[in-house]
Order: structure tokens, then C-alpha cells, then sequence
């Protein structure tokens, strides 16, 4: 059973949608008692980090999640803000994150851009797997994602890099640590390829 | 290699989806939710879609409707009409919908953009302008409430000014050549272009693929947005949701290649 951490924001609706086409069945969870009768764990995010911090304190829920992540070390996926959220804190906002990954959230720096500044960073763009089974399994050639964000994850340990994407140089598009997983761009909303990586998660 | 998006935009009227002329003229051309699911099969790079109602008659958005449409789509949404404050902005959001538009509100309120922005991230909000051209000066106009009422600030000024208030992105939307399918408004694509770094959507005109691929090759990174050239088939305008392959995209993307991700 996947668990949808729905806390007020993200895009719990499409998630349940391909989980259920796939035929992996799948809760929006409300309660801690939804989180704890799931094997897996998806915490979306759409917002200032600021504000999904906020949400997800204020949810009733952040314990049992906790729980669940740091204790029955259940997978878990953070999706865009979700990823996020794993990080000890965003040059975004001043709230802490859920420090389950060592690393900050820091703004692209839009001097790299030599005046052509782009931010957000909005699109398809192309994500090269750092590993070839687990999240990324059939998706080490050619796969695409949708991304739309200003800011980016960037870990302490270059070893919880699972997958890079270019934009005006190299930034972790995902990164991991045992079992906490996270995603910057929106599998959800990446027709065949996130379609494949939400099933890898659910194989996990 | 972040590529340029080509984004159908369709507009929300009773309920059911119209295609306009010059902002007038609405004709039916489906249902909603039905488009959504043809445009999910089809693997667009993402979708628009605009309640050209809520703000005219001054209502609240269908929240029923756009949390059908954002659980229903499996590419981002982008949605605007009837958007005036924070908590609006929040709602839709919570519904699934990864940016909300605002056009009207954000000539009156222009303030609302970074108070927005604080809330959902400056990603998430998307300011659409209504230009025309004023046929007696023929200077560039920014118009509100579906073109009918004239608003008086200069559409490349406006366009720094809602980047410098938080917002994440402009679609640049031409009234005199919307539902024409002649064409974009590249005069009127560079005029913003020059005025803002923000990601740049252009809609109005695009009545082939050719017609997306020159806005490309000019502009690189872009969304080429259109409505009738992607829910009209041959000359007499024959209801038909249609949609370039993805070979044919990257077939299109590779041709305007020398441009791309600049």
C-alpha cells in the first residue's frame, strides 16, 4: 500500500490516478493510522518551502511520518518541495527542514545565466541516472522529466546524488539515502517516464 | 537539454470548452475533461486552461472543475479565471494545479504577484497578457476582462514590473491574432522578450507547426502556446483534438536547433 502524504498541497489526485491505473494500491492519507498501515510512502509538494514546512507541521502528521521514515525505515519519495523538505534548510525560507538528508537548499545562481537569466527552471529536460536499477530502473537512456523550480538540493555527500540534470550546469535532480528517496522534477506529471519511476518506487 | 514546451490552451465557457476569434465569436468544441484525456494519451508537454467567464461575471473559480481537471492530467496545468487573492491562489494549488494565471487581477492588484509568490513559490504564478494593437496609434495595448476593457500601462513595462514582483512566468497572448491562424505576433513576442528574462509562453495565431517552429527558432527556450491549431482540423474548422507526435517534436526542435537552450 502507498501512502500520499496529502497535507494540503501537491498533486495527491494524479499521483492516486497512475498508482490506480498500474493497479498498485495506493491511500491519500489523512491520518497517521494511513500512514501506518503502508509499506511506501509519497510526500509531494508544490509551494514556498516556508509554507509546505508549515502545512506538514501543522498537518498531524509529521510525527507519525517520522515514524515510519526514520524508525520502520519505510521508502519514502519526496517530489519536488517534497525533496525538498529533506534537506536541514532552504535559502527559500527560515523554517528547518526534515534534516533527513544532509544538504541545504540553495537558489540557482543567476549569474550563470551571462544575462540570459531563466528562473524558474520550467520544462522538459533530460535526467541522467547516476545508477542503473532502483528508481531509475528503464530509465538510463533518454528519459525526460518535467521540472518547474528556482531552487535546487544541493547534499553535503556527493553520494546521495542518484540522478543529475543540466541547466546552465549540473545540479542533483534526485538524491537518496537508504531508504528516502527524492525527486526535484514531477513524476506525476511526466507521462511515461514518471509513470515508470512512481512503479520502480512501488518495487522498492 | 531543456527543451521548448508546446503547450495546447484551451478556454473554459458554461462549462464547456470554446475557441474564440479575437476574443469574440466563442464556438463549442468539447468537453473539458474529455480534452484532458485525449491530451494525456497525446503525452503533451503541458496544458493551459483559461475560465473566460469567472473574472467577467466576477465569480469564484469552479474549484470542482479544476480539481477534475488536475487529478484527470498527467501533464502540468496551468490554470486561470476569476483568481483575485492569496487564498485563491492556495486553494488551487492544494487541488493539484502546478501554476495559476492571473491577468486582469494583476493590472489592478499587481501587489497580489509577490504575496502569491511567498505562498505557492514565484514558479507557480503565471500572469497572462491580454495585447492588442491600437488601430488608430497601432501601439501595443494591455487589455483586461477578455480584451473588452482597456487598462493603461504599456505591456513591456508591466512585463518588468510582474518580474520584479515574483512571478514566474509570462504568456504573452496577441487579441488581434487569436483564433486568426496566421501566425504568432513575434513583434509583439520580442517587445516582452526584450522587457523580461522570465520564461516566456507566446499564444495567439499559431495556425501550423511551421508557425511554432518559427517562434523557436527565434526565441530558443520558449512555450509556443495555441489553441485552434490544436482543436480544429482543415479549413473548415472541423472539430478534431490533434497534437504533433513526439517524433515530430523532437523532428521540430531539432530543426530550430542552434537556438535551443540559450
Amino acid at each position: 500500500m502507498i501512502a500520499i502524504v496529502h497535507y494540503g498541497l501537491g498533486n495527491v489526485h494524479a499521483i492516486a490516478n497512475i498508482y490506480k491505473r498500474l493497479g498498485i494500491p495506493q491511500v491519500i492519507a489523512t491520518t497517521p493510522a494511513d500512514l501506518a498501515a503502508a509499506s511506501h510512502i509519497v510526500l509531494p509538494g508544490v509551494g514556498a518551502f516556508d509554507w509546505a514546512m508549515k502545512r506538514l507541521n501543522e498537518s498531524g502528521l509529521r510525527e507519525a511520518l517520522e515514524h515510519c521514515v526514520l524508525v520502520e525505515r519505510k521508502p519514502v519519495l519526496g517530489i519536488c518541495v517534497g525533496m525538498q523538505m529533506l534537506a536541514q534548510r532552504s535559502e527559500e525560507g527560515s523554517l528547518p527542514g526534515l534534516s533527513w538528508i544532509h544538504g541545504e537548499v540553495r537558489r540557482f545562481d543567476a549569474s550563470r545565466f551571462a544575462g540570459e537569466t531563466r528562473l524558474p527552471h520550467m520544462g522538459w529536460n533530460d535526467v541522467r541516472p547516476r545508477q542503473t536499477g532502483g528508481l531509475f530502473k528503464q530509465l538510463t537512456s533518454g528519459a525526460r522529466f518535467y521540472f518547474l523550480h528556482s531552487y535546487y538540493f544541493s547534499p553535503k555527500n556527493d553520494d546521495n546524488v542518484l540522478a543529475t540534470t543540466d541547466y546552465f550546469g549540473e545540479f542533483a535532480c534526485s538524491v537518496g539515502s537508504e531508504n528516502i528517496y527524492g525527486v526535484q522534477f514531477h513524476p506525476e506529471k511526466s507521462h511515461q517516464w514518471g509513470i515508470q519511476l512512481l512503479k520502480n518506487f512501488a518495487e522498492l | 537539454m531543456l527543451r521548448p514546451r508546446i503547450i495546447p490552451c484551451l478556454l473554459v465557457k458554461n462549462g464547456g470548452l470554446v475557441k474564440t476569434v479575437n476574443f469574440d465569436h466563442p464556438k463549442y468544441v468539447g468537453d473539458p475533461i474529455n480534452a484532458v484525456r485525449i491530451f494525456n494519451e497525446k503525452e503533451v508537454d503541458e496544458l493551459i486552461v483559461l475560465d473566460i467567464d469567472a473574472s467577467v461575471q466576477n465569480r469564484e473559480p469552479d474549484y470542482a472543475l479544476i480539481r477534475n481537471l488536475a487529478g484527470e492530467c498527467r501533464m502540468p496545468l496551468c490554470y486561470g479565471g476569476g483568481v483575485r487573492n492569496v487564498e485563491q491562489f492556495e486553494r488551487i494549488v492544494s487541488l493539484g494545479v502546478e501554476k495559476v494565471a492571473v491577468s486582469s487581477t494583476a493590472v489592478r492588484t499587481p501587489e497580489l504577484i509577490s504575496r502569491a509568490a511567498e505562498v505557492v513559490g514565484g514558479q507557480s504564478v503565471v500572469v497572462v497578457m491580454d495585447v492588442r494593437r491600437d488601430p488608430g496609434t497601432k501601439k501595443y495595448q494591455l487589455r483586461m476582462h477578455n480584451g473588452k476593457v482597456h487598462c493603461d500601462r504599456e505591456p513591456a513595462e508591466f512585463a518588468a514590473e510582474v518580474e520584479r514582483l515574483g512571478a514566474g512566468e509570462i504568456v504573452v497572448n496577441s487579441i488581434d491574432h487569436d483564433g486568426v491562424m496566421k501566425g504568432y505576433d513575434l513583434e509583439l513576442a520580442r517587445t516582452i522578450r526584450r522587457a523580461s528574462t522570465l520564461p516566456m509562453s507566446v499564444l495567439g495565431g499559431a495556425g501550423k507547426l511551421q508557425d511554432i517552429a518559427d517562434l523557436i527558432r527565434e526565441f530558443g527556450t520558449v512555450g509556443a502556446a495555441a489553441g485552434s491549431l490544436f482543436v480544429f482540423k482543415g479549413s473548415l474548422r472541423a472539430v478534431l483534438i490533434n497534437y504533433p507526435s513526439r517524433a515530430q517534436r523532437d523532428a521540430l526542435f531539432e530543426e530550430c536547433n542552434g537556438r535551443q537552450n540559450r
